[in-house]
């Protein structure tokens, strides 16, 4: 069979089972884009920024666990989406961005729209290549899709300049059926004997304290980390990234743990004399001050990526590996051993941990006045029964989100939690609800996000894609007014949000509902009203307490015992 | 402490800035970088002199070999290896300075390999701190430029660095 360049994208992408695109089109990619509209098998939705093109892929990645696809142009379609690129990259999920490049003749010469994609996005994704000759096209492809899903996910970048799809050049195609690098043969099965060592270790502590991440979900090992937790009968935490990989309403969850984490959590952590880290990354917003980390504790660490193992905290027993194969062999070794072998000392452990958890440090002051961000997002998880999607922006809402709706499902949870990004939220609930039409979607979200990708409402429009928006508009960019608050004497230095749009008639505009919510005993009405409209994208703007702080906090700088309760 | 870290990579373009990339970016030191072609015109050899400690090494090292082009690391503290270095150093050489130079290359086993009337230039090969030495050892001639090659390793005794299998 001969191919254009084109046309050979096209079917590797059917042969890799693709059935979407995400992206933009522009001079670069035409070539590419007539290919695509030759066909229907995959999909291809038109985003209104190149920035919520990478996030919907990414919000469709992290949602169903496959890998998500993007195309933009050259030039300004690529550096648009460097953003969504980056923030995948820092939470590890797999997408293959194909960004057009000027033709291949022209590189170098500073030709319109023309920048060097390669050399931008190099310290922002797992891997990126240029394709130089049509002939490398379906081997390159299949390589971009080998890793980015394999090992420790990551974006993948692939640049096609304009020349190599050229439709008067066709070469003979046939997708690889396998690719083998000698240079990339990620680790699955971790090493016996540290697993065995690691295994005498845990059976035998007498505070515990079990530690999970996002690796945990990227590497799909949720029911081995409950069969393990419930099996020892050990505390169990989450990170940022981590919640839903055990079913939040257990108790032995403890919930999240880190900067804006549970008293008991992080309590728990710094006393505990066993660390079983799963899937972490030690990362600085859930160490707090590294010299005061878990003081009293011996530390296991299991990771796929051997570079996160002993870079922020030295650990005793580092096993490399996935940790879904590593936890199966775990299990079966706490059953031979017995389970937990020192039930008295768990016992009074437990004691002490219920004492934390006594602290209630997730309550917050009632108003009837005025309505209160935490129980917007409870009466969220009341009408969605606790099983939405739910992604969100990035500020006060987010942690809101995260202590608030307890995730019982892995994947339910979709936020950037590396590298924070605001504009995040939309986009990705729009891909979450393209791969799961049927399923209810809820984007959390502020007043400043919001308006960081407010224009994929088009989108949205367009795709019949019903997600709801809860915003919880307090006026502020209340994350950094909290900081100015606690740090700045109160200076709040250009962190009130001015002349805010009318959001109801913004989503009225682009075609959709609007609500403006101002009285709690409101809430509970207007959310079962817009999850009543099944077909419909409600934005619901709650007008919440402008100055209400995320608590408890680890301020910076301290350790996870030194928490300000509310 | 000082390494020099030996990396095999697959000869692509940009293999270099994917290794100067990831050095900046992550604030490790380099000393000195050398690239060049090997006998397997599919991979590219660089030899890089890194300083750090214990913990700040195995970061280098593990970050290098995350690198998907990276086929192969090795720290050659980690075995016993040679290490050397190629300098030309240009010194200006008059009169009676002349002989003292001259003596100088030759306790150090030094090659001159170009001579006008004012100067002479040095060719020396040795590890990093032979050469270091022997600049020391100049005292007050006084030196027009200074080219070292940074430091190559390679491992002692029968075998290379061996290339995994697909
Ligand atoms: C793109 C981007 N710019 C700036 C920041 C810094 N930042 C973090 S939270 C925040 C405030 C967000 O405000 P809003 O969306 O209203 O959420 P709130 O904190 O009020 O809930 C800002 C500006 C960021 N995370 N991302
Ligand atoms: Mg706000």
């Amino acid at each position: 069979m001969e191919l254009s360049g084109g046309e050979i994208l096209v079917e590797c992408l059917k042969a890799e089972g693709v059935d979407t695109v995400f992206g933009y089109p522009g001079g670069a990619v035409l070539h590419i884009y007539d290919a695509l509209f030759q066909q229907e098998q995959v999909q291809h939705v038109l985003v209104r920024h190149e920035q919520g093109a990478v996030h919907m892929a990414d919000g469709f990645a992290r949602a169903t666990g496959k890998p998500g696809v993007v195309l933009v142009t050259s030039g300004p379609g690529a550096t648009n989406a460097v953003t969504g690129i980056a923030t995948a990259h820092m939470d590890s999920i797999p997408l293959v961005v194909f960004t057009g490049q000027v033709h291949s003749a022209l590189i170098g010469n500073d030709a319109f729209q023309e920048v060097d994609n390669v050399g931008i996005t190099r310290p922002c994704v797992k891997h990126n290549f240029m394709v130089k000759d049509v002939r490398d096209m379906a081997e390159t492809i299949k390589k971009a899709f080998y890793v980015a899903t394999t090992g420790r996910p990551g974006p993948v970048v692939v640049d096609i300049p304009k020349d190599v799809t050229d439709p008067k050049v066709k070469v003979p195609f046939s997708y690889p059926e396998k690719v083998a690098m000698r240079s990339y043969q990620p680790t699955e099965k971790g090493h016996s004997g540290q697993i065995r060592k690691a295994v005498d270790m845990i059976v035998n502590a007498e505070r515990p304290m079990i530690y999970t991440g996002g690796g945990v979900i990227l590497g799909r090992a949720g029911d081995e980390l409950t069969h393990f937790t419930r099996k020892l009968g050990y505390p169990i935490v989450n990170t940022l990234m981590g919640l839903g990989a055990y079913p939040s309403s257990d108790k032995q969850f403890l919930g999240m743990l880190g900067m804006h984490g549970t008293y008991e959590a992080n309590m728990g952590m710094h006393h505990c004399d066993v660390l079983i880290a799963i899937g972490a990354r030690f990362d600085d917003r859930v160490t707090g001050d590294l010299s005061k980390f878990c003081p009293y504790a011996k530390i296991v660490h299991v990771d796929i990526d051997p570079s996160s193992i002993s870079k922020n905290v030295v650990v005793d027993v580092p096993i490399v590996g996935a940790v879904k194969s590593v936890l199966t062999e775990m299990i079966d070794l706490v059953n031979q051993a017995g389970g937990a072998k020192k039930p008295k000392e768990l016992e009074s452990w437990w004691d002490r941990i219920e004492q934390w958890r006594g602290m209630k440090s997730l309550e917050y002051k009632w108003s009837d006045d005025i309505i209160k961000p935490q129980y917007v997002v409870q009466k969220l998880w009341e009408v969605t029964g606790g099983d939405a999607f739910v992604t969100s922006d990035v500020g006060q809402h987010q942690m809101w989100a995260a202590q608030y709706y307890g995730f019982n499902k892995p994947h339910r949870w979709i936020n950037s939690g590396g590298l924070g990004t605001m504009g995040f939220g939309l986009p990705a609930a729009l891909g979450a609800k393209w791969a799961f039409p049927d399923e209810e979607v809820a984007c959390v979200t502020g007043e400043g996000s919001i308006q960081m990708c407010s224009q994929e409402m088009s989108t949205a429009l367009q795709y019949q894609l019903p997600v709801k928006i809860v915003s919880l508009n307090n006026g502020y960019l209340g994350m950094v007014r909290q900081w100015q608050e606690f740090f700045y004497s109160g200076r709040y230095a250009m962190s009130y949000m001015d002349s805010l749009p009318d959001f109801v008639k913004l989503a009225e505009s682009y075609g959709h509902v609007g609500m403006r919510i101002d009285k709690p005993s409101d809430v509970e009405g207007a959310l079962r009203e817009a999850f009543a409209m099944k077909d419909r994208l409600v934005f619901m703007d709650f007008q919440t307490d402008p100055e209400e702080n995320v608590y408890p906090m680890v301020p910076a700088g301290a350790g996870l015992n030194e928490m300000i309760l509310l | 402490m000082r390494h020099i870290i030996s990396i095999l990579m697959e000869n692509e373009a940009g293999a270099l800035s994917r290794v100067a990339g990831l050095f900046s970016a992550r604030g490790y030191n380099i000393e000195s970088l050398c690239v060049a072609p090997t006998h397997d015109d599919s991979l590219s050899r660089l030899t890089l002199v890194t300083s750090g400690d214990e913990f700040v090494i195995e970061q280098i090292v593990k970050q290098l070999n995350k690198l998907i082009d990276v086929v192969k690391v090795q720290d050659m503290a980690d075995t016993a290896h040679i290490e050397r270095e190629l300098m030309l150093i240009k010194l200006q050489a008059h009169d009676n300075m002349r002989e003292e130079v001259y003596r100088l290359a030759e306790i150090f086993r030094g090659q001159i390999i170009d001579v006008t009337e004012s100067s002479y230039t040095v060719q020396l090969v040795g590890p990093g701190s032979k050469l270091d030495a022997f600049i020391d050892a100049l005292g007050s001639v006084p030196v027009v430029e200074i080219v070292r090659s940074g430091a190559l390793g390679v491992a002692r005794g029968p075998r290379g660095m061996l290339v995994p299998e697909v």
